[in-house]
């Protein structure tokens, strides 16, 4: 999937901006996303808090915080899931509502935090994704052999019922599926929460191979904090829907004076 | 073997049921009152509320319909028409779960564009009812419709909500990968329609077999050659169909895109969705 390495190749454009075709290309990537005093607000409660943050192209971002945070609603407003009640979210520099939005979410693909499998084989699943990325033309048993490559799946389970793998295949399968459409983002949530320590590590390494490989942003929620200080580039810390901490992970975790966000972060479910 | 068309053989004198025999025929209730104190399921006040409420309902539709074909003018049968019609949309859409303003509104046109069609297929070229809003036809003909569209528009209505709640999660997978509404929700309408079908499918294999339908009953009992009778019962198994599979056609379709933003978002009961999550 050449394209996913490089956004502006892979052909998607602003659907209402005639200004596109005079902009002068920028002369590097731009942020894959920024959000400008972005706010949600749930049955009331406002979840996401005027949220204000540049998410870099090609790194890992762990957005972390306690549970009730805001992650998730953070996360799907990033590929339009939801939309938010208030500001702005850019994505590579332009209004994330100028791009048509099934085309928007084959650029940024989401895995849930509980995998879900479509009915059928491990192909079909696959072979549903490929059908949605109109690559159709493309020999089809390459594309699924290199995305469930990339998301390390056992060539072989190929024909088996989606319902009869393990949980953490499964989550391969939903990577793999998610990368069929060639994205160049991968928005991850809590995506190891169900399965074992050791399948999880395993699956954090992908993430960590995929994104430097494959030049993929991945954001992922995570609450188990290790795993964002191990694998992530860039940690936000969300509390009650406020950033309260952001930056390099190195120096979220390493560096912040905040007593109470020592205490958060030196905690280990 | 006795010719479809030949004259009608069990035309006997009819029975005629007087009050005293509904009386008589009250005793049945009074079983099943027995029966329900006996077992202490406390229905009883109920059924017999119900049984009387049956009896006044049906002597005023009794009624009414004398009055009907005595008047015999085409503005009060359509206005009856329309009475029954409002009726079932509002039987269509009470109790069903997470019912909005526009299922009234979904429901109604539905089973209009359905009952409608069919009887006007039915009226014109089947049993070329003359004058064209004759009452003895219309009336019987269209509740017979209307009850048919009505439950197959509350089951669809009530199984594609079912079915997108269930399946919000893969409904979700489908959209993130950038799939349509249409493509994310197929799976949850087909269950619908087939759920909404399954009954008239059902009806249609054991027609006449199993069951005995009220209408044709009806016919035979009032003396009415059973070849005559299962003549109808054919025209309105048919009608029942083609009104089933069309409410249910409009209603799941177009039910569906209410659950869906322009954003191709699913909306459910969204303060208690979201307000549950991170």
């Amino acid at each position: 999937m050449p394209e996913a390495t490089n956004p502006r190749a892979s052909g998607m454009q602003p659907s209402t901006n005639a200004s596109t075709s005079t902009t002068p290309p920028p002369t590097c990537l731009p942020a894959a996303f920024t959000l400008h005093g972005v706010y949600q607000v749930r049955a009331g409660i406002t979840v996401v808090d005027g949220v204000e943050v540049d998410i870099p192209h090609g790194e890992i971002i762990a957005l972390v915080g306690p549970s009730g945070a805001g992650k998730t609603s953070l996360l799907r407003l990033l590929n339009r899931l939801d939309d938010p009640a208030g500001g702005e979210i850019l994505y590579r520099a332009r209004p994330i509502t100028d791009y048509p939005v099934q085309a928007l979410r084959r650029h940024v693909g989401f895995v849930f935090q509980s995998p879900v499998m479509f009915p059928g084989t491990v192909r079909d699943n696959l072979q549903v994704a490929l059908a949605l990325s109109g690559h159709q033309d493309q020999d089809a048993d390459t594309r699924m052999a290199e995305a469930m490559a990339l998301a390390e799946l056992d060539h072989t389970l190929c024909d088996r019922a989606g319902d009869r793998l393990s949980g953490g295949q499964q989550q391969r399968v939903n990577i793999a599926r998610a990368l069929m459409t060639a994205p160049d983002v991968l928005l991850m949530d809590e995506p190891t929460s169900a399965l074992d320590p050791e399948t999880a590590d395993r699956l954090l390494e992908t993430t960590r191979r995929l994104s430097r490989e494959q030049h993929l942003t991945v954001v992922m929620v995570t609450h188990r904090l290790a795993e964002a200080r191990r694998s992530s580039d860039r940690t936000i810390v969300l509390e009650r829907g406020r950033i309260v901490a952001s930056g390099p992970t190195a120096d979220v975790f390493g560096r912040t004076t905040d007593p109470r966000l020592r205490a958060f972060l030196a905690t280990e479910p | 073997m006795v010719p479809f068309d030949s004259a009608p053989t069990a035309s006997r004198a009819i029975v005629e049921v007087s009050w005293f025999d509904l009386g008589v025929a009250f005793g049945l209730i009074l079983i099943a009152v027995g029966i329900a104190r006996w077992q202490g399921v406390g229905l009883a006040q109920r059924l017999v509320i119900g049984a009387m409420r049956a009896v006044a309902q049906l002597v005023l539709v009794g009624y009414v319909l004398v009055s009907l074909f005595a008047l015999d003018r085409w503005y009060l049968v359509v206005a009856a028409l329309l009475l029954m019609l409002l009726v079932a949309t509002q039987a269509a859409v009470t109790r069903q779960p997470g019912a909005r303003r526009r299922l009234v509104m979904i429901t109604g046109v539905a089973m209009l564009v359905a009952s409608g069609l069919t009887l006007l297929y039915i009226s014109t070229l089947v049993v070329r009812v003359a004058p064209w809003y004759n009452p003895q036809y219309m009336i019987p003909l269209f509740g017979m419709i209307v009850g048919s569209a009505m439950n197959a528009a509350a089951i669809a209505a009530e199984r594609l909500h079912s079915e997108i709640t269930a399946r919000r999660a893969e409904i979700e997978a489908y959209l993130a990968l950038g799939a349509h509404s249409h493509h994310a929700s197929h799976h949850a309408v087909r269950q619908a329609m087939r759920a909404s079908l399954i009954p008239t499918v059902n009806g249609l294999m054991v027609v006449g077999v199993v069951t005995l339908p009220g209408m044709m009953t009806g016919q035979i009992l009032a003396g009415a050659s059973p070849l005559i009778a299962i003549r109808y019962q054919i025209v309105v198994v048919f009608m029942q169909a083609a009104a089933v599979a069309m409410t249910t056609a409009i209603v799941t379709l177009w039910y569906r895109r209410t659950f869906f933003t322009p954003a191709l978002q699913l909306r459910l009961e969204t303060e208690e969705r979201l307000s549950t999550r991170d």
